[in-house]
C-alpha cells in the first residue's frame, strides 16, 4: 500500500502545475460552498429567531376550523337543510376565564389574553382606522416583544391611569397627536370613549405602527360592549419547538382554532426548504465542476503513464492495484483541495462576519451579516468534494486498470 | 530435471473481422536451468509466444502449466501474483519507471511481493545491481544511464524476486555489439550460476547457437530451422 501511495505521489508531483490547478479548483469550490452555507444558514437562523421572538408561539382565536352545527341540523334528521342563516352571534371565546385557568395549569410557558376590536381613532377631525387591542399588561409583557419597542412613553404607563392608550408612532403622526394628547376611540358599534396617549411604539412593521392601539382589556370590553369577552389567547413557550403539541392539545380541549407558529408560517418555512434545496444544488454543481478538473488530470496521467501501467502490470501488479493507484490520486487531489478549501472558507466566513452596513431606509441601524458557524458545513463541503473526486478518479482509473499491457509493449517496441 | 513450463497446443488468435493468428498449436516443455532461444523471421509470433508464456496474454485455446500449475483457471489476481513471484521479464526496451532511481526500480517488485524487510530489499537490490556492474549508478534515474546500463537494470529488476524463469524479448536488440555481448553473458550466467531458466527471443543466430535449445517459429508454428 505504501508503494502504491509513493507511485501515486510521483505521478501527482510530476504534473505539478496541472495538479495545483485541480487542487485550487476543489479548494475554491469547497471554500465558497462553506461561505455560502454560512450565509444561507445564518440568514435562515436569524429569520426564524426573529419569527419566534416576535410571534406568539401558539395563538388561539375565536375561530373554528369547521363551522359550528346549526341547531336545526341537530333537531331534524335530514340529509341537507338549505337556506339556513347563522344566528347573529357575538363572537369571542366562550367562558374565557375557565379556558385561561385550564391553560395556565399545564402550558410550559406564558399565556396572555386579549380582545381585539375594529374601530376608529379620532383626533382633531382626523380619523384613522385601528385595531383596538385590550390587553392585561402583566400577562402581555410575557408574550409580546412590544414592551421593548417604545420610542416615547412606555408600556408600563398603560397601568398608570384608567384611560390610557398606546399607539404606533406612524398613527400618531397621521393623527397629528403626540404624547399626552387625548384622542377619541370609536368602536364598530358606535360607542366612543376618550383616551390619553401614554406611549408611542415603533415595531418596524408598518401595518402595526399605523393601525394598532393598545388599551386595558377592561376598556376594550366596555368599548365593544362585550363584558368579560376575549377573542385572542397568545402563548409564549419556553421551547418554541413544542408549539405544535401545545396547539393540538388546546384545540382539542377548547374547540377553537389554535395555531402554532410553524403552521402560521408554513409557506415561509417551505420557502426556506426550497432555499436549502437550491443551495445544495449549487454546491453539487460547483463540486461537479471541480470534479471535471480532477477527471481531466487523472485521465491525462493515465494516458501519459500508459507505459508505466504496462510495466507495472508486467511486473505483477494486478488490475485492482492500478485502480487503487489512480483512485488514490484523485482522492488525494480532492483531500488537498478540501483542506485548502477549509482555510479559504474559514477566511471568507471570517471576513463576511466583519462586514457591517447601514440599512438605507432606517439609517440608524448598523447591521452585521447573519452568519452561522457550523462545522457541519465544512464536513458537508469536504464530503461533496471527496465524493466527486472519488468518482472523477475512479472513471479513468477503471479504464487504466483494464489496459492490456501487451498492446502497449507491442506499441513501444 | 523437473518441468517448469509446459505448453500444449497453445493458440492465440486475435478476434477481428479477419482474425489474426499470432501463435498456432505450439507445444513445448522447458525444464529447470535451461537456456532456450526463440528464433524465427519477423512477424512469426515470437513476442506473442513470450507474452503467453509470461501470462501477459491469454491463449485462445490450449493449456499452459507453470511450475506444475494450470494457468487456465487462474483469475487476474492470481496471474498477477504468479508473474510477480515466478516470472521475470526483460524487453527489448528497458521499460523502467522514470520517476524512480535505479535501486528503487529494482526494489519495486520486492515491495509488491512484500516477503523481505525494507533493509533486506535494499541490500538485495544493491547486490543484484553491483553484480551486474552498476555499482556507481544506484541512485541515478533511468534517463541518466546508457542503453546497455538500462538493460542491465532491467535484468536486475527481473531477478528481484528470485523467479525461476526469466523471459527476454530481444534483450540485446537495441544495443551495440559490446553491450549485447555483455547482456548475453549475464543471461548465460543466470542459467549457469544462478540456476535460472532463461527463454530469450533473438535474431542473432550466433547467440542462438550458443544457447542450449532453439525453438524456431514460422507463421506462429514451431518449425524445423
Ligand atoms: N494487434 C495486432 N493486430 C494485428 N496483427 C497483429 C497484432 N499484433 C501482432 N500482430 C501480428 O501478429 C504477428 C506476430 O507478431 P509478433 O510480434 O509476435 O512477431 P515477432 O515474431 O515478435 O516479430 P518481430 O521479430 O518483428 O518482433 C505479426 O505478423 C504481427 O503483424
Ligand atoms: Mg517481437
Amino acid at each position: 500500500m505504501r508503494l502504491i501511495l509513493e507511485i501515486a505521489f510521483t505521478h501527482i508531483v510530476g504534473r505539478g502545475r496541472q495538479t495545483l490547478v485541480a487542487i485550487l479548483g476543489v479548494a475554491v469550490g469547497v471554500g465558497f460552498s462553506i461561505a455560502m452555507a454560512a450565509l444561507m444558514q445564518g440568514g435562515q437562523d436569524d429569520f426564524i429567531e426573529q419569527l419566534v421572538n416576535t410571534m406568539p408561539h401558539v395563538q388561539i382565536t375565536d375561530e373554528r376550523r369547521t363551522p359550528p352545527r346549526q341547531p336545526a341540523e341537530d333537531v331534524f334528521e335530514t340529509v341537507a337543510i338549505s337556506g339556513l342563516r347563522p344566528r347573529e352571534d357575538r363572537r369571542g371565546i366562550i367562558n374565557p376565564t375557565a379556558a385561561l385557568t385550564w391553560l395556565r395549569g399545564w402550558v410550559p410557558g406564558r399565556v396572555a389574553e386579549s380582545l381585539k376590536a375594529q374601530g376608529v381613532i379620532r383626533y382633531s377631525g382626523r380619523d384613522v382606522g385601528a385595531s383596538i387591542i385590550g390587553v392585561d399588561p402583566d400577562a402581555e409583557r410575557g408574550v409580546s416583544p412590544i414592551v421593548g419597542d417604545f420610542v416615547q412613553g412606555s408600556f408600563d404607563r398603560l397601568t398608570a391611569g384608567g384611560n390610557n392608550i398606546l399607539i404606533g408612532d406612524t398613527m400618531a403622526s397621521r393623527l397629528g397627536a403626540g404624547l399626552g394628547d387625548t384622542i377619541t376611540a370609536v368602536s364598530s358599534t358606535g360607542l366612543s370613549r376618550n383616551f390619553k396617549i401614554a406611549g408611542l411604539f415603533h415595531t418596524g412593521t408598518t401595518a402595526r405602527d399605523e393601525g394598532e392601539a393598545y388599551v386595558l382589556l377592561k376598556n376594550a370590553q366596555i368599548l365593544s360592549e362585550r363584558a368579560n369577552a376575549v377573542n385572542d389567547i397568545r402563548i409564549k413557550l419556553a421551547d418554541p419547538n413544542a408549539a405544535p403539541g401545545v396547539a393540538k392539545r388546546a384545540e382539542a380541549e377548547l374547540g377553537y382554532k389554535a395555531e402554532a407558529w410553524q403552521e402560521a408560517n408554513e409557506s415561509i418555512l417551505e420557502a426556506l426548504v426550497i432555499r436549502n434545496v437550491i443551495m445544495y444544488t449549487v454546491v453539487a454543481a460547483i463540486m461537479l465542476v471541480a470534479g471535471f478538473g480532477i477527471f481531466n488530470i487523472i485521465s491525462t496521467i493515465t494516458h501519459e503513464k500508459a507505459r508505466d501501467i504496462a510495466i507495472m502490470k508486467s511486473l505483477g501488479f494486478a488490475e485492482g492495484d492500478m485502480r487503487r493507484l489512480f483512485l488514490i490520486e484523485g482522492v488525494a487531489i480532492g483531500a488537498a483541495g478540501s483542506f485548502i478549501g477549509w482555510l479559504l472558507g474559514f477566511t471568507l466566513v471570517y471576513a463576511l462576519a466583519q462586514v457591517r452596513f447601514e440599512l438605507a431606509t432606517t439609517g440608524q441601524e448598523m447591521t452585521r451579516l447573519p452568519i452561522a458557524w457550523s462545522f457541519l458545513h465544512y464536513l458537508l463541503a469536504a464530503g461533496f468534494a471527496l465524493a466527486s473526486a472519488a468518482v472523477a478518479g475512479y472513471l479513468p482509473a477503471r479504464k487504466a486498470a483494464k489496459l492490456n499491457p501487451v498492446d502497449i509493449i507491442r506499441g513501444a517496441t | 530435471m523437473s518441468t517448469l513450463i509446459e505448453a500444449e497446443n497453445l493458440t492465440r488468435i486475435l478476434p477481428a473481422i479477419v482474425p489474426v493468428t499470432l501463435v498456432k498449436d505450439v507445444s513445448l516443455s522447458v525444464g529447470e536451468k535451461e537456456f532456450v532461444a526463440v528464433t524465427g523471421p519477423s512477424g512469426s509470433g515470437k513476442s506473442s509466444l513470450l507474452y503467453l508464456l509470461g501470462l501477459l496474454d491469454q491463449p485462445t485455446s490450449g493449456t499452459l502449466k507453470i511450475g506444475g500449475r494450470d494457468t487456465g483457471p487462474m483469475d487476474e489476481e492470481v496471474r498477477a501474483r504468479t508473474r510477480l513471484a515466478m516470472l521475470g521479464f526483460v524487453f527489448q526496451f528497458h521499460f523502467l519507471l522514470p520517476e524512480f532511481t535505479v535501486r528503487e526500480n529494482v526494489e519495486i517488485p520486492m515491495r509488491k511481493l512484500g516477503r523481505l524487510s525494507r533493509s533486506q530489499m535494499r541490500a538485495r537490490a544493491t547486490e543484484l545491481l553491483e553484480s551486474l556492474g552498476l555499482a556507481g549508478h544506484l541512485d541515478k534515474r533511468p534517463d541518466q544511464l546508457s542503453g546497455g546500463q538500462r538493460q542491465r537494470v532491467a535484468v536486475a529488476r527481473s531477478l528481484a524476486n528470485d523467479p525461476p524463469i526469466v523471459l527476454a524479448d530481444e534483450p540485446t536488440g537495441s544495443l551495440d555489439t559490446k553491450s549485447s555481448e555483455q547482456v548475453f553473458h549475464i543471461l548465460e550466467t543466470l542459467v549457469r550460476e544462478r540456476n535460472k531458466t532463461v527463454i530469450a527471443v533473438t535474431h542473432d543466430m550466433d547467440m542462438a547457437a550458443r544457447m542450449d535449445r532453439r525453438i524456431h517459429l514460422v507463421d506462429g508454428r514451431v518449425a524445423e530451422p
